[in-house]
């Protein structure tokens, strides 16, 4: 199993077969169930709460309050500011207030409902004018009084996305009867939650253990703590293992979500197209708690300009608090709100100058060595130019192929009707046989975008890994060990390839995550399989380095290690690794760090921020019913350079996987949050992409290799997610003519 | 109550079962068959895929009362080797929260139409939420399963 293979999942085979262990299905003897009770309200004074009644209820073993917390009652990634237990006000709706644990889980969701909390009401701050600024950031660069000959302005709203993990928020805490407690959890960062959760259970570190279970997936919804302090003291106070698992509309207010923004832009260009100066304020929602809001909104301002050269700047880049349900990380980070407004606005630019849209991009497009507006500049590869020509490069799905559809669809409805198969789903409103073909019109649209991989600013990002070579049954194995989150994305397989591309040992397995070994840092930011991949490839390399001391100490020089054997430097086998190692282990444990990153300059939003960017470009092919409204995407083609594709077959599916979440908010994702309250905490009301709406899916994946990058890599997951929405609204937008300045793009702002 | 039912060709029981019980609980939590999932339960996202008598359904919108004499068959029991080896194998699988329900989603399509078509795939397909693949290589898979 090497770098650079196409290898299958090792965890696949259990999961194919319903036997691979979420956190959701965990359980243990004598297990009770853990409910939290929920504020009503968007932002009230608790007055009181009486908990007597949920105590007397069926099956109840214990109800808490804040009054239980038995160490600091305030947590969060950046800024500790949200309480485990709301203790003087709740400041958005759905908060947790209290717990109870039972022995059914409908008896403790009853219990909840016992619970008596007197409220007084507050007026909630629900819009982000009105907000308390959380963070500012302000970029300066270049002339600040530069001008231009063309410009362009818009406003551009973004509505607030949804992580929509399928797997719920859960997990099993074990109380060790020695006043610590084991907790088996699906989390991104294991050791940034037992940091929280030692400070929340008033606990040493060792006290409170973390075992990675199953997680159903992320994209920035378990980088916080959910349920964690909660079923740890219920376990603590009972004595019992206490499992927590959300219902699907408590999940959509038990994480946070992508923040909600509007983004004003004015743009200047020169006839000739180079532009002159970007001016934006981005303004985020970030809700009732910090979360990692100062995070991303220094990811929207640094990249706000997108992956073009431009002399200057001014980005006032503005998170504020609000009553609203608390937004922080989600794939992309900062960087897809902003996406839908520079694109929009160079389409708008090139709209002014005359110019072809994607030769506009080219003609401004970043290069290596170019600065971005922080004045950063970048190293290694940097082919956005080369992007968007090979989107372009893309043969476009026939126009005449698609009239034909239409016309065979209007006439096949009744003949495969009968059969029970829908010919019309091709067209927009599928099914629902809503067109023939009239009224559709078809567009096209192009988009690129770019964000940092790792985190920046100065942030002492780093992974451990150890890794153990020893013989079992006769041949070698190499055991890894890191804390590294599996959230879906293959670094388990990552971590495999590179141990055993560093070891040259076929049987590698990858253990376990959990807290006995030292921190991986986020499975966030793109970052898993550049860092964690550097920590192993490293502990592996420490490894191989004691095998061949041991193995020139004894028989000859300049050997290596290939296929389970030492061979010379003709190729030839020395010894079997099995002989030579005998009874012996070796294991090393290494940190690895990326280059160092710094703060960003308070005034003028100037510094070496980030370690390394990720490009990406894709094209979008629409076919619009204008008189309903209805859109349906019938191509996608991407290209991405990776650097170097660990694992190509999953790199794919990052790319596929990652555009379908960007359709999602380009067409139908938002949650809906009307004074303060979220209205579709549903699947059944918020609309996730089906396999009926997301299209095929083109793609160029470029190697070009980073030079400061382990194997030359660079981080996969985002991107796909940051230019696919943007892409698709310019393709509705060449459709229909119609200036779209918000996403989701809804049916009425298509025909109203 | 009492619940009995034919579970994977096996006769189960149990006791003390709540009348508001979903049969997708009594799967996961009474009978420890963890495999069909619980991402909704609202029948939207088909996580929770499995036959009764032989019908497709989502076990999240079964009472498990209304399961009682009847005959189950779960990701756990369902013959789907072949759909379940062209999942791995095309990389149709990431997180996996969905796979159970689309194995036995595919497996009812296949069994119904030999080598469907794109077209096919997508519709019987489109009652399965994955928010990972993007699901191309999820109608890979079940081409490949289809051969």
């Amino acid at each position: 199993m090497k770098v650079g293979e196409s290898v299958r999942r090792s965890d696949g085979p259990a999961k194919v077969r319903g036997e691979f262990v979420y956190s959701s299905d965990l359980n243990a003897a004598g297990m009770l169930w853990g409910a939290t009770v929920r504020s009503p309200h968007p932002y009230a004074r608790i007055a009181s709460i009486d908990t007597s009644e949920a105590r007397a209820m069926p099956g109840v073993a214990c109800v808490l309050t804040h009054e239980d917390v038995p160490g600091e009652n305030l947590y969060g990634l950046e800024i500790r500011d949200q309480p485990v237990l709301a203790f003087d006000f709740v400041r958005y709706w759905g908060e947790a207030v209290a717990l109870v644990a039972a022995e059914h889980p409908e008896q403790a969701r009853r219990a909840a409902d016992k619970v008596r909390v007197s409220y007084e009401v507050l007026e909630p701050v629900t819009t982000a004018e009105d907000g308390k600024v959380l963070r500012h950031i302000k970029i300066r660069h270049g002339d600040q009084q530069a001008r231009a000959e063309v410009v362009v302005r818009g406003t551009y709203e973004i509505g607030m996305q949804d992580q929509a993990p399928l797997g719920p928020e859960s997990g099993l805490a074990i109380p060790d009867g020695e006043g610590g407690v084991d907790l088996h959890i699906a989390t991104q960062w294991l050791h940034v939650d037992q940091q929280q959760l030692a400070l929340v259970l008033g606990l040493a570190k060792e006290k409170v253990r973390l075992t990675m279970a199953g997680i159903g997936g992320a994209f920035g919804a378990r980088e916080d703590l959910s349920m964690q302090a909660h079923a740890c003291m219920l376990a603590l106070k009972t004595g019992r293992p206490v499992k927590i698992s959300y219902s699907r509309p408590e999940s959509f207010v038990g994480h946070v979500h992508r923040h909600p923004g509007t983004l004003t832009y004015e743009h200047g260009a020169g006839r000739d197209g180079k532009l002159v100066f970007v001016r934006a304020r981005i303004l985020l929602d970030g809700g009732a708690y910090a979360s990692s809001s100062t995070a991303v909104i220094a990811n929207a301002s640094c990249f706000a300009v997108g992956p073009y050269e431009c002399p200057s700047a001014t980005i006032d880049g503005i998170v504020v608090y609000t009553n609203n349900p608390p937004c922080g990380a989600m794939r992309g980070f900062g960087s897809v709100q902003n996406c839908y407004a520079h694109e929009a606005q160079m389409d708008k630019l090139a709209a002014a100058l005359g110019m072809d849209p994607v030769e506009l991009r080219i003609k401004n497009a970043l290069k290596t060595g170019s600065q971005i507006v922080t004045g950063q500049a970048i190293d290694g590869p940097v082919p956005v130019a080369e992007l968007l020509q090979r989107v372009r490069a893309f043969p476009l799905p026939s126009r005449a192929a698609f009239k034909g559809q239409g016309a065979r669809s209007a006439l096949s409805v009744t003949r495969r009707g009968a059969q029970g198969q829908g010919e019309g789903l091709d067209l927009p409103g599928g099914v629902s046989n809503t067109t023939h073909g009239e009224g559709v019109k078809r567009g096209v649209g192009y988009a690129a975008g770019f964000k940092n991989i790792g985190y920046s600013e100065g942030f002492d990002d780093y992974s451990t890994a150890r890794v153990r070579l020893f013989v079992q049954e006769g041949k070698p194995r190499v055991e890894v060990h890191t804390a590294a989150a599996e959230v879906g994305q293959g670094v388990v397989m990552v971590q495999a390839q590179v141990a055993g591309s560093a070891l040259g040992v076929n049987d590698v397995v990858v253990l376990n995550a959990d807290t006995r070994v030292g921190s991986a840092g986020s499975s966030s930011a793109s970052r898993q399989t550049y860092v964690t991949g550097g920590a192993v490839k490293a502990a592996a390399e420490a490894v191989c380095k004691r095998v061949l001391e041991l193995a020139e100490s004894e028989l000859a020089s300049d050997l290596r290690i290939e296929n389970d054997a030492v061979v010379g430097p003709d190729g030839r086998e020395v010894t079997s690794l099995a002989t030579l190692l005998g009874d012996a282990v070796i294991e090393e444990t290494r940190e690895y760090r990326h280059r160092q990153t710094h703060p960003l300059d308070p005034e003028t939003g100037q510094a070496d921020a980030h370690m390394q960017f990720a490009f990406a470009a894709h094209r979008a092919v629409v076919d619009v019913d204008t008189e309903l409204g209805l859109v349906k995407v019938v191509e996608l083609a991407t290209a991405q350079d990776v650097g170097r594709a660990i694992n190509p077959l999953a790199v794919q599916g990052q790319l596929e996987g990652g555009a379908a979440q960007g359709l999602g908010l380009a067409v139908m994702e938002e949650i809906q949050v009307k004074d303060g309250v979220i209205r579709n905490a549903s699947f059944t009301d918020y609309l996730l992409p089906t396999i009926l709406d997301m299209p095929p899916v083109k793609m160029d994946v470029l190697e070009l290799g980073d030079p400061n990058a382990p194997y030359g890599l660079k981080g996969v997951g985002e991107p796909p997610t940051i230019s696919s929405g943007p892409a698709v609204v310019a393709a509705i937008r060449a459709a229909t003519g119609r200036e779209i300045n918000r996403v989701p793009v809804r049916p009425h702002d298509l025909t109203l | 109550m009492r619940v009995s039912c034919t579970v994977n060709r096996e006769s189960r029981t149990v006791d003390g079962v709540w009348e508001g019980e979903s049969l997708l609980y009594v799967l996961r939590e009474r009978f420890g068959l963890y495999g069909s999932k619980n991402a909704c339960e609202q029948g939207e996202c088909g996580s929770c895929s499995v036959y009764l008598d032989g019908d497709l359904v989502c076990a999240c919108l079964v009472l498990a009362g209304q399961a009682n004499g009847r005959e189950v068959v779960t990701v756990e029991g369902v013959d789907a080797g072949k759909i379940q080896d062209a999942f791995v194998e095309a990389g149709a699988v990431q997180c996996g929260f969905c796979t159970p329900g689309l194995i036995v989603a595919a497996h009812d399509l296949l069994r119904r139409v030999r080598e469907p078509d794109d077209t096919q795939i997508r519709e019987a397909l489109a009652g399965n939420i994955c928010r990972c693949t993007g699901y191309a290589k999820i109608i890979q898979a079940v081409h490949v399963a289809a051969r």
